[in-house]
């Protein structure tokens, strides 16, 4: 599935809503760490079906970076059943990301 | 069996798989995190010939698509350990066991810690080592800097531009760092220089409320800060190869400009090396030197 950007409007019934877990990716353009993990993103998005990665702009949506406690990114925040599961920041490998996702 | 092994995909180590491939030699990469070393932070680099103002993400992914077009295989596998076993090597990862006929340890440093308690715990949430990647968080905040240097002195600059107050801690009466920079700090409104102190401890349970500071003469005082900034140095990462190779009193690889360890067959390059100048420049430059004599040790060996 393709990553979709997420705004304040948008989050509760993309995120918090969701049936299956929502890997939250919280970044910004001026962020070098976060461009670089993009790819990385994008490749789990398009082999997993069983969970979602959406992506939040730190600087435009600066209330939802606030209200999760965003002090520095790339931030990873997943969520099961509407709240925070797990959260990671900085860069990650691919397998730690998916290992954040998968298991139980 | 590798003809090389490059540790760390940082500038130093991708410009050594770039030499070593261009000599046609079975190259592998083994980077711990992700390609690109230090500078992927960096906003603009200034001073690297020839290409001024490039970004050092645009750098870094440059660079390694580069090493990767020449043919560098690439896995991201941190190395735990290096062992010599005479006529080959072999480097042990978190996933597996490589032999190789040379090694090139191309580490880079990382962000001095500063030792108090909970400091890797509050990461991410109030305890920073990059004032331009985090300090947009802190618009309007209190935030403290510890430090002495340039580093020090140009995050607290960069912070009075978004921090409500910026609180510089030293644990000295002077700073190491350019006058000018020093000066023009005093010149904002909302810093306040806190001499002869350490940061003892870190305040807030979920995420980082305050810092307690104590001066040398022994007297504490508890400040409210939401965001810590600690730009005290980096140090090298050469702690899983201290068995075998020799390292100076800094830890710092010894290996003078050809790059050569005390261990024949591995070489260093980059910022791990003992070395007065760490910059881009030089650490690309003991990349290339560095390839070039383990080419050499191979075709010797033939
Ligand atoms: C904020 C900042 C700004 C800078 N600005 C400039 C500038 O404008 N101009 C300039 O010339 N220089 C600048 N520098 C310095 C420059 O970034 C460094 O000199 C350069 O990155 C050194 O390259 P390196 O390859 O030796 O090491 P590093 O960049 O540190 O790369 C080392 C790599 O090795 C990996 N590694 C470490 N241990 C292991 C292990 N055990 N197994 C596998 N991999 C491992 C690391 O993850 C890292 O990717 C700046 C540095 C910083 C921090």
């Amino acid at each position: 599935m393709k990553i979709i950007d997420v705004s304040k409007d948008n989050f509760k019934e993309e995120v918090l809503d969701s049936k299956i877990p929502v890997l939250v990716d919280f970044n910004a353009d001026w962020c070098g760490p976060c461009k670089m993990i993009r790819p990385i993103l994008d490749e789990i998005a398009s082999e997993h079906d069983e969970y979602r990665i959406v992506s939040v702009n730190i600087d435009d949506e600066d209330e939802l970076a606030e209200e999760y406690g965003v002090f520095s990114i790339p931030c990873l925040v997943v969520f099961r059943g509407g709240s925070e599961y797990t959260r990671s920041i900085g860069l990650r490998p691919k397998e730690e990301i998916e290992g954040m996702l998968g298991g139980d | 069996m590798y003809d090389i092994i490059i540790v760390g995909a940082g500038p130093a180590g991708l410009t050594s798989s770039i030499y070593a491939r261009r000599a046609m030699k079975k190259t592998l990469v083994l980077e711990a995190v992700s390609y690109g070393g230090q500078i992927i932070n960096t906003l603009s680099i200034e001073n690297y010939p020839a290409n001024p103002g490039i970004s050092g993400f645009d750098f870094a992914t440059k660079l390694y698509n580069q090493a990767k077009e020449m043919g560098s295989e690439v896995k991201f596998e941190k190395v735990t350990e290096i062992k010599d076993n005479g006529d080959y090597k072999e480097v042990i990862t978190t996933k597996g066991i490589y032999e190789t006929k040379t090694i090139i340890l191309a580490t880079g440093l990382e962000n001095r810690k500063l030792g108090v308690t909970r400091e890797d715990e509050l990461i991410g949430k109030g305890v920073s080592y990059c004032a331009t990647c985090d300090g947009a968080f802190y618009k309007g905040k209190n935030v403290a800097v510890v430090g002495g240097g340039n580093t020090a002195l140009e995050d607290a600059l960069y912070l009075t531009d978004i921090a409500k107050i910026v609180y510089l801690i030293h644990r000295r009466d002077e700073f190491r760092g350019e006058e000018a920079l020093v000066n023009n700090l005093k010149n904002r409104d909302n810093i306040k220089f806190i001499y002869n102190s350490n940061v003892t401890k870190l305040i807030g349970d979920d995420k980082l409320e305050g810092i307690e500071v104590t001066n040398n003469d022994g007297s504490k005082e508890d400040i409210e800060v939401s965001g810590l900034f600690i730009a005290i140095g980096r140090i090298p990462e050469n702690e899983n190869f201290k068995n075998i190779i020799a390292l100076d009193e800094s830890g710092y690889i010894v290996a003078s400009e050809d790059c050569h360890t005390n261990v024949s067959g591995i070489f260093v390059s980059g910022d791990n090396r003992a070395k007065d100048v760490r910059q881009l420049v030089t650490a690309v430059s003991d990349g290339a030197i560095a390839a070039c004599e383990a080419i050499k040790f191979i075709n010797k060996k033939k």
